[in-house]
């Protein structure tokens, strides 16, 4: 019998929330994840997605709202009688046991017989191509050999859902890719919910189902990644999904577009949701806003990264107003370029007075 | 191993001897450890080597005769037993109940005034605890009268006896021993005892499983501060117990030896014995140590 999660059809959080004295850690999440997905909460450090993660799991309790599992209602077990897995962000092995006895400890706390035991976490080990390592010590292994037995680990107890702290965070970049097709491998051969927080949009982007954009303990955007990608709902959603233009302007109505002000032009963008004239905020990737030799924006570029296809600059245009863009040409600081974008690409948000 | 790999490739007789030292790390500040060095050689080394050599010249006799009266004279050897019967019971008490207090108290918010309430009986010494129970628990004390008064008989000897030292090795030991607890257990990654418990562990078999094996280190550690501290008792035993009865301690022969009978040679010897005593104890905690994982408590990268 190979490695499998326990059946269920769906996890809902019914208007969970946490406070920390007057700190509203977490305010009303509500969401329900389906067997198999895999959600990501994105959101920048303190948007409250690590309390999220630790209230699922029986860390932390709540203060309102509930959590369910189909018809049982979970939020007042104890971590220990959840039987979720969870991967730390610093892995969180015991030291003072071998990887086979830490991949064991789950199964061991159930009081499962030996022999299933030590084939559960032969196929744990063999998921995660740890099989030759088994003896060691954590210590002894690298930091993506522990990640590996941190999620054995996890997933050997089979369960519903598995909970993921940032667990590549500690990882050099070329590891963290490796890591990340890893994760979603396993997560589809378990097939398991996986919960995983990150604040690094491109790994939410490219692991994710589903996901779910936190800031200020509040749920701002659910999504799938294409949505939130092209799509964002809010502005400051946007700016997490690299939209880092954001240009605040007069919006006036132009048919089913808006015309805004970036750098002292007039430009048209797409509204994002029906809004009337008034302030707003532009938003533009710096993949969007491309140099092009008709393009009505003047910048004088401020500096050029080099990033192998194509160099990522900044730029200032009249009014002070700075623009990331980027150039497939090498240009140099000091050069004056000429930066056009498409309507379909100019997102328009009504902006909120802070 | 790269240290010698490049100063036996690189170290022609051209080099300066301050790099070739510095290849060694030996520098500068090597020089800083002098006077702890010349500190303990004249302080703690020269005395003694030279009580070991007194002791084997006694007043009368061969020069094993101390060590021979020592262990045929009942009155002699038997302190070894009273010392023993108070150090290893009061050491195991003091360090076990500082256990639970320890895992409690780590996760409490306020918890520089509790340490510093603790540290108070530390720096406030063995005499003066000893003059505070003499009166709190003496047979006109607060104490017993408050016994006597709401009808609880008669007045309970707790003072110049076996339980008056106990009381004070306990109250002087404790904070020590639960100040060297409480860092040790502070310096276990609490994230482990979260994974054991999302794995399905119960709080017993987090501490039985997660703890204890990271903390056995520690507390052999521990034991062995707690226990040298309590076998050297003395005020208190002469204070506050029966130092011709029950707590005659082996200090107290010593002392006995040095200043009452002026043989300067057999206090060397008790000394030597009490010495060798300590070790025999020590030497076991840290040899039971090897059945233990000997590593770092943190919970790899973080």
């Amino acid at each position: 019998m190979a490695i499998a999660a326990r059946d269920f059809r769906e996890l809902r959080l019914d208007a969970m929330s946490r406070t920390f004295g007057s700190l509203n850690a977490l305010q009303g999440v509500t969401l329900s994840v389906r067997r198999g997905e895999f959600i990501a909460l994105l959101g920048p450090s303190g948007c409250g997605k690590s309390t999220a993660l630790n209230c699922l799991a029986g860390l932390l309790t709540l203060s309102g709202g509930s959590i369910w599992l189909d018809n049982t209602r979970i939020d007042r077990l104890k971590p220990e009688e959840r039987g979720f897995g969870m991967v730390f962000q610093n892995y969180a092995l015991f030291p003072h046991m071998s990887v086979r006895k830490n991949i064991g400890f789950g199964l061991t706390m159930q009081g499962r017989p030996k022999p299933e035991l030590e084939r559960k976490v032969d196929e744990a080990l063999a998921i995660v191509r740890l099989g030759d390592q088994s003896e060691k010590l954590p210590g002894q292994l690298s930091g993506g050999q522990q990640q590996r037995v941190a999620i054995a680990r996890a997933i050997v107890i089979e369960p519903p859902l598995v909970l993921m702290d940032e667990p590549l965070s500690n990882l050099d970049a070329k590891l963290r890719l490796e890591m990340r097709a890893e994760i979603r491998r396993i997560h589809e051969l378990i097939g398991s919910a996986t919960i995983y927080v990150t604040h690094d949009q491109e790994e939410a982007l490219s692991l994710a189902d589903r996901i779910v954009v936190m800031r200020d303990g509040m749920v701002r955007q659910v999504g799938t990644p294409e949505e939130l990608y092209s799509r964002p709902a809010h502005s400051d959603v946007a700016e997490f999904m690299g939209y880092r233009n954001q240009i605040c302007s007069r919006a006036a109505k132009a048919g089913n577009l808006m015309d805004v002000s970036v750098g002292g032009v007039s430009l048209q963008g797409t509204p994002v949701e029906p809004m009337a004239d008034g302030d707003a905020v532009a938003a533009i990737r710096p993949d969007d806003l491309k140099v092009s030799a008709g393009g009505p924006i003047s910048a004088t570029v401020e500096s050029a990264q080099y990033h192998g296809s194509d160099f990522y600059c900044s730029g200032r245009a009249a009014e002070g107003t700075e623009l990331y863009f980027r150039s497939a040409q090498r240009i140099e600081k000091g050069d004056t370029v000429a930066l056009a974008a498409d309507p379909s690409r100019v997102l328009v948000y009504p902006r909120v007075p802070s | 191993m790269t240290d010698q790999a490049v100063s036996e490739s690189t170290a022609p007789e051209s080099m300066p001897l301050r790099v070739r030292l510095a290849l060694y790390e030996l520098d500068g500040v090597t020089l800083l450890v002098l006077p702890a060095v010349l500190f303990v050689a004249v302080l703690f080394v020269y005395p003694f080597i030279y009580g070991f050599l007194l002791s084997f010249h006694p007043k009368a006799g061969d020069w094993l005769a101390n060590y021979r009266k020592f262990f045929s004279d009942p009155f002699l050897y038997d302190t070894i037993a009273a010392t023993l019967w108070l150090a290893v019971p009061a050491t195991l008490i003091n360090v076990l109940i500082s256990i639970p207090i320890a895992l409690r108290v780590r996760l409490m918010r306020r918890r520089r005034i509790l340490t510093t309430i603790l540290v108070i009986p530390i720096t406030l010494g063995t005499v003066l605890i000893a003059e505070g129970l003499l009166n709190y628990l003496g047979p006109q004390g607060w104490f017993n009268r408050s016994l006597m008064l709401f009808g609880f008989g008669g007045p309970v000897r707790l003072v110049h006896n076996y339980t008056g030292v106990m009381l004070s090795l306990i109250l002087s030991g404790f904070p020590f021993a639960f100040l060297l607890t409480l860092s040790y257990i502070t310096g276990i990654d609490p994230s482990l005892e979260h994974a054991a418990a999302t794995l399905g562990a119960k709080p017993r078999a987090r501490f039985g499983h997660i703890l204890m094996p990271l903390l056995a280190q520690g507390l052999a550690i521990n034991l062995c501060l707690s226990f040298v501290q309590t076998f050297s008792v003395f005020p208190s035993a002469v204070l506050l117990g029966a130092p011709a009865g029950a707590t005659r301690v082996i200090s107290i022969a010593a002392y006995q030896a040095a200043y009452e009978q002026y043989d300067s040679s057999m206090a060397s010897a008790i000394a030597m014995i009490m010495g060798f005593c300590q070790l025999i104890v020590v030497a076991l905690i840290l040899s039971a140590r090897s059945f233990f994982y000997r590593g770092a408590v943190g919970a790899g990268k973080g």
